[in-house]
């Protein structure tokens, strides 16, 4: 059956194979005097400009589940998948407030992790650990739904096999290449595959969304196609419009997700690559361009029911995969040399962020479990290769997912992931803002909050699927004994539980006299900028050390 | 045991920067595109989209319009440094 897609998978390859060659070359892109370096390595020597960090941060927060999930969602659910578009509106303005203290604060101190200001900030290792732990914990399943994205548009053109290995082969494969030319060229790699990446989806999506409506009647049929097929379904949720039910879902959903992009270690990292506040200021007003992208990607759900688009079976007999339907609607609607160049941008666009997540979760464990517990002289050099290392480990990790998981779930996986990276919310986005909290006030927030996620998460079943558990991010409040048949996003509820104990207890810390350690930063580093003196990174790393002097 | 250190002494130099009153602003697009009552319907469309799908994507003109402006308003000016 793949004869059928030989234009496809030879564009595919051929696309495939020229951002192999860029990752390889990257290392000598923009060149160090020094590779061996977790800031040359890990942030690319914090020197990003406007238009790098803009497709840098861009290629990194819309990822493969943008392209895939997404519009699979709208596919099967209609109007409560459209949350992407206010959640990625939401996060700039956060953004834009938070991220710039963090990058000041990181600058001075040559903070490469969260976690590492988390680790001064509060004079915590046990707190810091806690948020290197927890950021690895819910990337790995983020790098996983990238692969998804790859294993849909395989699936798709016919190259994936029945058996179990034949069946992910390819992707290991892809990945092999996407860890090799990582571990060459570190955060250099998907810096410079994001220019092929975003350039390849946005053409791609521009005609998409003019063509494709051309062919099917316009944009008022498309919709008409999905209301009717959304009236005629049993389901009670769905729809292309919101009901009484799910409304309050659909906004803390989008909220909390905002919230979480934010605190993943990946946006961190590609933040913390940028040269200056201003570049970070100026990319807040630039990156909604891609939310509008966002936005169009979405509504390719909708074509593909006007475009009476059947999901491929799914790995399991008698279930199917949502994910395939916008490959299926390309390969259905383009010419088969299109539909290449689209699959080309489906799965270049889910190597970049793997990318930059692997090398994210890679820093945190050098960083904040290498150094702090392993190794506490390691050198600069030990450091980056440590973490080039870990990256590879993070990939294996990754793919074991896939193979080993229904992939049907990957949405889903993302969003416990979410719940998950929430619960550093106080530590982290607050603790650049304030040092109000007791550090063990923070830890047992972080326990109640996540505690409370995991139980509630665990009580989420879906009736359709007949999975009992972890089926989804939306609790219906009535478990809580409220009368009333709303849902809710988890993570929501587990962080403001989490905030509510972190602020009693820091109550009741306080009041006992507990020790508190010492804030090793200054309230002037948070409003640091380029050209501000800075500290050679690798080697600030004790909170007893004083202070740097107020600039 | 230490004291806890509120961030009190913060340099009035420090707070031109980062304490501007247009940074409030920030809150429209961050509340306004969570409010389903603005959008959640169907009519009137627009180029044959929904209200709830033209209003969303317009939102995204708000959140840029607004970073821009607050960005604009509290850049440094070229002698503050």
């Amino acid at each position: 059956m793949w004869r059928d897609h030989l234009t496809e998978i030879i564009v595919f390859s051929l696309l495939f194979l020229l951002v192999s060659a860029m990752g390889f070359v990257a290392a000598r892109w923009r060149a160090p005097r020094d590779m061996a370096h977790l800031d040359e390595w890990g942030l690319g020597g914090r020197s990003f400009g406007g238009w790098i960090t803009w497709f840098l941060v861009g290629g990194d927060l819309y990822t493969a589940y943008t392209f895939v999930a997404v519009p699979a969602l709208i596919f099967g659910a209609g109007a409560a998948g459209f949350f992407a578009v206010p959640y990625t509106i939401v996060i700039y303005p956060l953004v834009f407030l938070v991220l710039c203290r963090l990058w000041s604060v990181s600058h001075r101190h040559g903070f490469v992790t969260p976690a590492d200001f988390v680790r001064n900030r509060f004079d915590s290792p046990i707190l810091a650990l806690l948020i290197a732990i927890t950021g690895i914990v819910a990337t790995m399943p983020y790098i996983a739904l990238q692969l998804v994205g790859i294993e849909a548009v395989l699936k798709t053109m016919g190259v994936t096999g029945d058996s179990a290995l034949a069946r992910h082969l390819p992707i290991i494969i892809a990945f092999a290449i996407l860890a090799a030319y990582t571990y060459q060229s570190g955060l250099r790699a998907p810096a410079l595959i994001a220019f092929v990446k975003d350039s390849l989806i946005y053409i791609v999506i521009l005609v998409a969304v003019v063509y494709l409506p051309y062919k099917l009647g316009g944009w008022g049929d498309i919709f008409d196609a999905a209301d009717a097929k959304f009236k005629a379904s049993p389901a009670p949720g769905d729809g292309i419009l919101l009901n009484a039910n799910n409304q309050l879902q659909y906004v803390t959903l989008a909220f909390g997700s905002a919230l979480a992009l934010f605190l993943y270690p990946h946006s961190i990292t590609g933040v913390l690559a940028s040269k200056n506040r201003d570049v970070i200021k100026r990319n807040m007003s630039a990156l909604p361009a891609y939310s509008l992208l966002l936005g169009l990607i979405a509504l390719l759900g909708y074509m593909a029911i006007a475009a009476g688009v059947k999901p491929l079976p799914g790995a399991k007999a008698g279930s199917v995969d949502g994910n395939t339907v916008v490959p299926l609607l390309f390969d259905s609607q383009f010419p088969d040399w299109f539909a290449g160049v689209a699959y080309g941008a489906i799965g270049i666009g889910a190597l970049v962020p793997a990318a930059i997540m692997s090398i994210a979760a890679a820093n945190l464990f050098t960083r904040n479990i290498y150094k702090e517990y392993l190794k506490r002289d390691a050198s600069p050099a030990q450091e980056a290769n440590v973490s080039k290392i870990t990256s590879l480990v993070v990939k294996v990790g990754a793919v074991a997912c896939i193979v080993f998981l229904d992939p049907q779930f990957s949405i889903d996986l993302q969003l416990i992931g979410g719940v998950i990276i929430l619960q550093t919310l106080p530590a982290v986005a607050l603790g650049l803002y304030t040092r109000w909290f007791h550090r063990g006030a923070l830890i047992a927030g972080w326990v109640a909050g996540m505690g409370l996620g995991m139980w509630m998460l665990y009580q989420i079943g879906n009736p359709a699927t007949g999975k009992k558990h972890f089926a989804g991010s939306a609790f219906p409040l009535e478990k809580f004994g409220f009368d009333t048949t709303k849902t809710i996003y988890v993570g929501i509820v587990a962080v403001l539980v989490n905030l509510a104990v972190a602020a009693l207890l820091t109550l009741v810390l306080r009041a006992a006299k507990v020790a508190d350690g010492v804030d090793a930063t200054t309230p002037d580093d948070y409003f640091a900028d380029e050209g501000d003196p800075r500290v050679t990174p690798g080697t600030e790393r004790d909170a007893d050390v004083a202070p740097e002097p107020v600039a | 045991m230490a004291a806890p250190e509120p961030e009190a002494p913060t340099t009035a130099r420090s707070r031109a920067k980062d304490h501007s009153p247009w940074n409030w602003l920030l809150f429209i697009p961050i509340v306004v595109p969570l409010i389903p009552a603005f959008f959640n319907a169907d009519s009137p469309r627009l180029f044959g989209f929904p209200r709830f799908y033209w209003l969303q994507l317009a939102w995204i003109i708000l959140g840029v319009a607004t970073t821009t402006l607050v960005y604009q308003m509290t850049k440094k000016r070229g002698g503050d440094r």
